[in-house]
C-alpha cells in the first residue's frame, strides 16, 4: 500500500500537502493528494456545502502567442475559437483524423494570448502536437513553473473576494488577470466538482503562501484527487483517459455541443468526417450515466448488459456518490439502449446489479449563471 | 480465553476455541478510507484460508477480504453491511465481519500482536 515516490514529479504544494497530513499516491507521474485527513467523503461533502481547496498544479499549462493563433488551433479542435472574446474561457477538445478524442481541454482568451490547460497525463504529446501544427508567426510556452489551484464551492466566491473583490464581478468562464496577494494570477470561473468556483493559475512560488491563506479562511478544507473525481462523476463530466480517449467521439461521448456552430458548417476539423456522419445518423453507442440499485458501486470495466445478458455496453467510471449515498457510473452503451430509463445488468464479481439509465449530472450543477 | 492473530492483509481473527471471529485491522481501515460497500459471504459456506470471502468498497475502490483460517461461516455482521462506515470507526470491535466455526488454524500463517506491530514497521 506504499508508493514509490522516488520518480515522482512534485507540485510547488507539497511540503503543503504533506504538513497537512495528505495521503500521497502517485498520479500521471506526479505525488499528488488523495485525501486528506477529513476523509473523500467528509471533502466531498464540504465542497458542496462550503468550499474545498485542490492543487491541480500537475496540469499541463501553457500560453498560445502570435498572429493567427485562434485560427491555428481551429486546425486541431472542433471548437469555435475565433469567436471565443477576449476574457472568457471554453471547453474544447482535440480530436484526430478518426474523430477520436486526443485531449479535453479549458482554453481562456487573455487578449493578447490563449492560455490552454490541458490533462497531466497528455500535457507532453498535447504540446508536441499543436506544436507540430502551428505556422512560423504562432508560438507555444508551457508553463512548468505555474501552479493551478481550483477552489469550488458555494462559497468560493464569498471566501476568494476576500482576498481580490473583483473576483465576484467574474461571470461564469470568464477569466481575468489579477493580482492576489501580490502575485500574478490568472482567475477563471470555472471547474471540475459542479459548483460555483474558480481555478488560479500562479507562479510555483507564490503558489504555498496563497493556498496557505486560502485555507486559513474557515470554509475552506483542502480536498484530494479522490474527492475530485466523485464530484467531478456526480456533475456528469468526463476524465480523459477513462470516459473519453482516442476510441470515443464528441457525438458517443454527448460533447457535440463543444462544436462551434461556423464549424458545423465548415466541417473543417480533424475527424469531422466520422463526427459529421455521427451527427447526421446517430451513432452507434453513447454515453449514458447508471444508476446501480441498492449499495455496491460498478467500477470501471464493469459489463453492463440487457434483459437477455447480452453485452450493450461497459462502465468507464463508477464510484460511490457521497451526496447521494448511493453508487453511480457512467458508461457507454449501444445507442438503442441508452434512453433515460433502460433497465440494464451491470456484472459486478459475477452478480448481475439491476441498474437503470440514468440523466447526467447526477447532482445538479449549481455554476454561476 | 480468547487469543487475537494477524494476517499480513490486516486482517484480526480471534480465535475461541473452534470459532473465529474476524475483521480488518485499524491500519487496513485507515489505508482503505471511507467505506461505503460491504459483501458478505453466505452462512453455511465452507472456506479455505485465503479464500476471498468478502469485498469492502471505498468511494474510489473494491478490496478483497480473505478467509485467516479455514472454517465454515456461522454468521455474518449485518450491521457492517446496513452502516460500513462502522468499520472505519470501530474496526476491531464492532465493525467485525464474520464469525467461522469449526476452523483449523495454520499458526505459522498468522502472527500475534508483536509480530504484526513488528511487520506495520517494515511497511
Amino acid at each position: 500500500m506504499t508508493d514509490n515516490e522516488t520518480e515522482l514529479a512534485t507540485t510547488p504544494l507539497d511540503s503543503l500537502h504533506r504538513r497537512l497530513g495528505a495521503r500521497m499516491v502517485a498520479f500521471a507521474g506526479y505525488a499528488m493528494p488523495l485525501q486528506y485527513g477529513a476523509g473523500i467523503i467528509a471533502e466531498h461533502l464540504h465542497c458542496r456545502a462550503e468550499a474545498a481547496l485542490f492543487d491541480v498544479s500537475h496540469m499541463g499549462q501553457a500560453s498560445l502567442l502570435g498572429e493567427g493563433a485562434a485560427a491555428a488551433l481551429e486546425r486541431l479542435v472542433p471548437g469555435d475559437i475565433l469567436g471565443l472574446k477576449p476574457g472568457r474561457q471554453r471547453y474544447t477538445l482535440l480530436t484526430d483524423d478518426q474523430g477520436g478524442i486526443l485531449d479535453d481541454l479549458m482554453l481562456a482568451n487573455l487578449g493578447d494570448r490563449f492560455l490552454l490547460i490541458v490533462n497531466a497525463a497528455r500535457k507532453a504529446f498535447d504540446f508536441a502536437h499543436i506544436a507540430a501544427a502551428l505556422p512560423a508567426s504562432v508560438r507555444l510556452v508551457p508553463h512548468p513553473d505555474q501552479a493551478l489551484l481550483a477552489l469550488q464551492g458555494p462559497a468560493a466566491a464569498r471566501v476568494l473576494a476576500r482576498l481580490d473583490p473583483y473576483v465576484e464581478q467574474i461571470s461564469f468562464l470568464g477569466v481575468s488577470e489579477r493580482t492576489l496577494c501580490g502575485a500574478a494570477a490568472i482567475i477563471a470561473r470555472s471547474g471540475y466538482t459542479g459548483e460555483d468556483g474558480f481555478e488560479i493559475s500562479l507562479p510555483a512560488e507564490a503558489a504555498e503562501r496563497i493556498a496557505a491563506a486560502l485555507l486559513a479562511e474557515p470554509e475552506i478544507w483542502p480536498a484530494g484527487l479522490g474527492a475530485r473525481d466523485s464530484l467531478r462523476l456526480e456533475a456528469g463530466l468526463c476524465l480523459y483517459g477513462a470516459d473519453i480517449d482516442t476510441t470515443t467521439t464528441p457525438i458517443e461521448a454527448g460533447l457535440g455541443w463543444t462544436i462551434g456552430k461556423r464549424r458545423r458548417m465548415a466541417w473543417d476539423f480533424p475527424g469531422a468526417e466520422r463526427i459529421r456522419a455521427e451527427q447526421d445518423h446517430g451513432p452507434a453507442r453513447l454515453r449514458v450515466g447508471i444508476r446501480p440499485e441498492g449499495r455496491a458501486p460498478a467500477r470501471a470495466g464493469t459489463p453492463l448488459l440487457d434483459e437477455s445478458g447480452a453485452e450493450v455496453g461497459r462502465v468507464t467510471s463508477g464510484c460511490f456518490s457521497p451526496s447521494l449515498n448511493a453508487p453511480i457510473a457512467m458508461g457507454y452503451v449501444a445507442s438503442t439502449h441508452a434512453a433515460d430509463g433502460t433497465r440494464l445488468g451491470a456484472l459486478v464479481r459475477g452478480k448481475e446489479l439491476p441498474s437503470v439509465v440514468a440523466p447526467m449530472p447526477f447532482v445538479p450543477h449549481r455554476y454561476l449563471r | 480465553m480468547p487469543e487475537t492473530r494477524y494476517t499480513k492483509d490486516h486482517e484480526w481473527v480471534r480465535l475461541d476455541g473452534a470459532v473465529a471471529t474476524v475483521g480488518i485491522t485499524e491500519y487496513a481501515q485507515q489505508a482503505l478510507g471511507d467505506l461505503v460497500f460491504v459483501d458478505l459471504p453466505e452462512p453455511g459456506r465452507t472456506v479455505a484460508a485465503g479464500d476471498t470471502c468478502a469485498v469492502v468498497e471505498s468511494v474510489k475502490a473494491a478490496s478483497d477480504i480473505y478467509a485467516p483460517v479455514a472454517g465454515r461461516v456461522a454468521e455474518v455482521n449485518r450491521a457492517i453491511v446496513e452502516d460500513p462506515s462502522l468499520i472505519n470507526r470501530d474496526p476491531d470491535g464492532e465493525g467485525w465481519f464474520f464469525r467461522l466455526e469449526g476452523v483449523t488454524v495454520d499458526n505459522a500463517a498468522l502472527m500475534d500482536e508483536a509480530a504484526y506491530k513488528a511487520y506495520l514497521e517494515t511497511l
